[in-house]
């Protein structure tokens, strides 16, 4: 697929995505998130539980820190045009909505949120062209989308892991606009892992 | 009462003993499951799940994997690990891996990696093929 098919695909798609699924998607993820205080004077008995917790958040926060500079990278790396740019925006946007609820979960906890790293070793050698970046991100999101699979199971708090779940779908959804940008199968199977 | 007993039981304990520790071990070799056998393109689809924070060749939310066989856990350059993954022990290989990546958080307590395990005995043999292959050493 060339660059411009990318970029005719995923144009109609921003339309839908820009109108309403920005705050639609990450809401409950929001609301669930912000009732942590009960969820730390719940688990007072339970500080290890809660530790944990904090650790699978500060994990997530990491890897949403990462997304936002991955996006940023490719929004400024001039290879994109102005629909594609708006998507990259607007999942970097969600990106940074994931993270301010996850620092404000972490704080609630007790626990101290991480902070982007300083640097990241992104492959900017390797993105040379539009397709290139989309690629990259849809990596990206598919990872984030895997990773979110793999922590919900060890969450103690269940409202976490609702949560998490909630992260995940959104994560799924940009590596499928992501895919479908790229020409290939969007939903590539059944089941997510 | 005493007549009843084995004369083994109170005249030879160590001999005892080492009968004890033979059918032992003999156990639980024989409950152990053998480890099955990797296909390692199998196990690179299964790394992608690793891909969220892990990569071959760069330190992310995770280490990298580059020679990851043969390594004191906690030990690439540059990586924050937990004090907990520091002080494991663990030298990465094939049995040290396999235990690892069923549950992580049960082997490891405290670690950084928030995964909950992979379970499946045959996707942990594809995936370890995998990366016995993919995290050679690059030649200098």
């Amino acid at each position: 697929m060339t660059e411009i098919q990318a970029t005719s695909i995923i144009a109609p798609r921003r339309t839908l995505l820009l109108r309403g699924g920005q705050a639609l998607l990450s809401a409950s993820a929001i609301a669930i998130l912000a009732g942590c205080e009960n969820m730390a004077a719940t688990h007072a008995a339970n500080a290890a539980s809660t530790e944990d917790d904090v650790q699978i958040l500060n994990t997530a926060l990491g890897l949403e820190y990462e997304g936002i500079a991955a996006y940023q990278v490719g929004a400024e790396s001039g290879l994109l045009s102005k629909p594609v740019l708006d998507i990259a925006v607007a999942f970097q946007g969600h990106h940074k909505e994931h993270a301010t609820a996850l620092t404000d979960a972490v704080r609630k906890l007790g626990g101290k949120p991480v902070t982007p790293m300083a640097s990241y070793e992104f492959p900017v050698d390797q993105l040379k062209s539009e397709t290139d970046v989309i690629r990259f991100a849809a990596g990206l999101e598919q990872g984030a989308a895997s990773a979110y699979y793999g922590a919900i199971p060890a969450f103690g708090n269940r409202d976490l892991a609702q949560a998490a779940a909630s992260i995940m779908a959104d994560e799924a959804m940009h590596w499928a606009v992501l895919r479908h940008a790229l020409g290939e199968n969007p939903v590539p199977s059944a089941f997510v892992s | 009462m005493t007549n009843h007993l084995p004369t083994i039981d109170r005249r030879r304990p160590a001999r005892r003993l080492g009968l004890l520790a033979g059918i032992g071990l003999a156990l639980i070799l024989a409950a152990a499951p053998a480890r099955a056998e990797g296909d390692p393109v199998a196990g690179e689809a299964i790394y992608k799940r690793c891909g969220g924070c892990h990569s071959i060749d760069r330190n992310r939310v995770g280490p990298k994997h580059e020679g990851l066989f043969g390594r004191k856990a906690g030990s690439v350059p540059g990586f924050d690990y937990s004090k907990a993954m520091r002080q494991s022990g663990i030298v990465w290989d094939d049995a040290t891996l396999d235990r690892f990546l069923e549950n992580p958080r049960a082997v490891v307590p405290g670690t950084k990696m928030t995964y909950a395990g992979v379970k499946d005995a045959q996707e942990r043999a594809d995936l370890i093929a995998y990366l016995k292959q993919a995290t050679k050493p690059a030649a200098p």
